[in-house]
């Protein structure tokens, strides 16, 4: 039977657990943190001996945790890139910047429990040799900051962070910085250069990969919030241990954010891709379905910049068959399995695990619309096909959900959206193009017959001349 | 209007600045305190700040005008934010934000951050506050209010009277 596997929030939701130090200590908190500091280091079959550091680097790439974020990018090669060599300082940054519509699974872990990421950090920046941190955490997190500071101040008290960490002669602080509301702070780069003190323009690569060039220019990590809980059990458990959790090339756990047309909404931490997306929707122990009378439409499953899926897909996928050879199986949309590989081969993607459901009464157009406005209002307005096009995008899908539209709407959004993928200097571009690609080809006829059906109330009402219509916000 | 930043905050911002290595940093945390002390980010405060960081005027002004939670105008005693970003928008947003227009008597259709002529309410619409979950939700000051009816609406508007 899918169920919920709670290895992060294993103890958040318990009646009675608060977001303070004693609490974390009473659940076992930081016993982690000092056994890997104390660890002797390991020898190698072939005689080379690790640092306790570079044992718990490779145990994180051998976990095969991959970046929670969006990317899904392997965390311990991400932390491979680092340039050591540089003499500069290396710094690491949570990114809890959590702004993907959709998801609101760090915002659980960041208020519930804020010690579980202060030891996923200090642990990583320890095995990377990090003395400077920063949490960088939305600004529409107040409460979130507050918990955060009062948990690493109880942290520098407790001899977990600070000067001479636990004796061992580590020094580590670890700051809150605060966004203050712009989406494009979740990107990196723009997150590295608002930490700097500046507009989030995010920064070209190459030459600016933040493992080589990052924050003041010096090697830089950025990790998010989950990503950073799982490198503190990959060292309660041992990699292989974590790997053992969800599927091949999928481990570990991942928090999935569930919203839009289920019965039960929430977030349920599984083991990646041992739970399907149909499951996530219909199955008693998460979703419970859709609202009485009402069919499955759509399901965007990565967060709003993900490639959207439509009710009664199928997908051709590999799969390993009884002779172990790989041959391609039929998968309808529902039976993929919520992981990073499966949506990847659907044409979309996990991204930061935020599945969106919409039944029967919905309008696609609608719902674009809003996306789209929330991609025109995010910009951060460096690059022009992005600045322009998000926002021909969303005036064009304001006349369509304003009566105002055309049938060619459908194909002029999509000449747009593909003018501006790939034309950008971060993955902004994308994500405000995918969403317009993927819904206006999958859901074409619902986008001309509106444009069609706005063409015809007109003409019925005889032709409205321009200086009529109600002007778009954007104008 | 004199412009005096009191003893204790400036203490507060001045160890802000011992968290980064670079001062330049601090200017995003020093916007938050300086308007959450004079409700909004006036010229004399963005140019304090400048003068503090050893910044041009320019490189505050830019942040103020870039990230949307600051403003450079006072606004209302609350601040009612309404997430109107797909998932709260279909568990009903709209309706939720023309609710507090109306009565609060202000145009449901502005595309701006609107505010009572008694400057007790300011009510916006606000990209995703990631709390999809239970939607819809409103951020009222630094309170989140989740799955907000009309009912709950009129309790948040009761609380600012």
């Amino acid at each position: 039977m899918p169920q919920e596997f709670k290895l992060i929030l294993k103890h958040a939701d318990e009646p009675g657990y608060t977001p303070d130090m004693g609490c974390y200590l009473k659940h076992g908190g930081y016993e982690t943190l000092k056994k890997a500091l104390q660890a002797p280091g390991r020898d190698l079959p072939d005689g080379k001996k690790l640092s306790p550091q570079e044992a718990l680097r490779e145990d994180v790439k051998a976990s095969g945790l991959r970046g929670r974020g969006g990317a899904g990018f392997s965390a311990g090669l991400k932390w491979s890139f680092v340039d050591r060599r540089s003499g500069k300082p290396i710094y690491l940054i949570c990114n809890a910047d959590e702004s993907e519509p959709g998801t609101f699974k760090d915002r659980q872990i960041l208020h519930k429990d804020p010690h579980q990421l202060i030891e996923g950090m200090v642990l990583s920046c320890w095995a990377n040799d990090v003395k400077l941190a920063y949490i960088y955490i939305r600004g529409e997190f107040p409460e979130g900051a507050r918990l955060l500071n009062r948990a690493l101040a109880e942290a520098r008290a407790k001899g977990f962070l600070g000067k001479n960490i636990l004796g061992t002669g580590y020094d580590l602080d670890i700051w809150v910085h605060r966004g203050a509301g712009a989406y494009i702070c979740g990107e990196e780069t723009g997150l590295i250069e608002s930490l700097e003190g500046k507009r989030a323009y995010p920064r070209i690569k190459p030459p600016y990969f933040p493992a080589i060039l990052g924050l003041y220019l010096c090697p830089t990590i950025v990790n998010n919030v989950e990503t950073l809980c799982h490198v503190k059990h990959i060292a309660a458990m041992g990699p292989a241990e974590f790997a053992r959790l969800g599927t091949p090339n999928n481990t570990g756990t991942r928090i999935v954010s569930l919203s839009g047309d289920v019965q039960r909404p929430g977030y349920f931490e599984v083991e990646v891709g041992k739970v399907t997306i149909g499951e996530l929707i219909f199955h008693e122990n998460f979703g419970r379905g859709l609202r009485p009378g009402r069919q499955l439409k759509a399901v965007i499953p990565g967060g709003s910049s993900s490639k959207v899926l439509k009710a009664g897909e199928v997908f051709q996928l590999k799969r390993k068959g009884a002779d172990g050879q790989m041959a391609p199986v039929e998968v309808p949309m529902l039976d993929l399995p919520y992981d990073f590989d499966s949506l990847q081969s659907a044409g979309t993607m996990s991204g930061s695990g935020a599945v969106i459901v919409m039944d029967d009464s919905r309008s696609m157009v609608d719902a674009l619309a809003n996306l789209s406005e929330f991609y025109a209002h995010e910009s951060c307005g460096q690059c022009t096909p992005c600045r322009e096009g998000a926002l021909w995008m969303a005036k064009g899908l304001h006349r369509l959900t304003h009566g105002d539209g055309r049938k060619e709407d459908a194909a002029y959004l999509a000449h747009i959206a593909q003018n501006i993928q790939g034309r950008t200097i971060c993955a902004f571009g994308e994500a405000a193009a995918w969403p317009v690609l993927s819904f206006v080809k999958k859901f074409r006829e619902e986008f001309e017959a509106r444009g069609e059906a706005d063409v015809a109330a007109r003409a019925a009402a005889g032709s409205v001349p321009d200086s009529n219509r109600k002007p778009s916000p954007h104008a | 209007m004199s412009f005096t930043i009191p003893k204790n905050l400036e203490a507060e911002l001045d160890e802000l600045v011992t968290h980064y290595p670079v001062k330049r940093s601090a200017s995003l945390m020093f916007l938050h305190a300086l308007q959450e002390h004079f409700g909004f980010i006036s010229n004399e405060a963005a140019e304090w700040t400048a003068g503090k960081l050893g910044l041009q005027p320019i490189h505050i002004y830019e942040l103020v005008t870039f990230y949307p939670m600051f403003r450079q105008k006072p606004i209302g005693k609350t601040q009612v934010k309404v997430c109107r970003t797909l998932s709260c928008a279909l568990a009903g947003a709209a309706e939720i934000r023309e609710h507090f227009c109306r009565k609060l008597g202000l145009d449901s259709h502005a595309h701006v951050p609107q505010t009572t002529p008694d400057g007790r309410f300011t009510v916006e619409f606000v990209e995703c506050l990631a709390a999809c979950g239970s939607a819809p939700v409103v951020l009222v000051n630094e309170s989140l209010h989740e799955r907000v009816g009309k009912g709950q609406a009129d309790e948040i508007l009761a609380l600012g009277k």
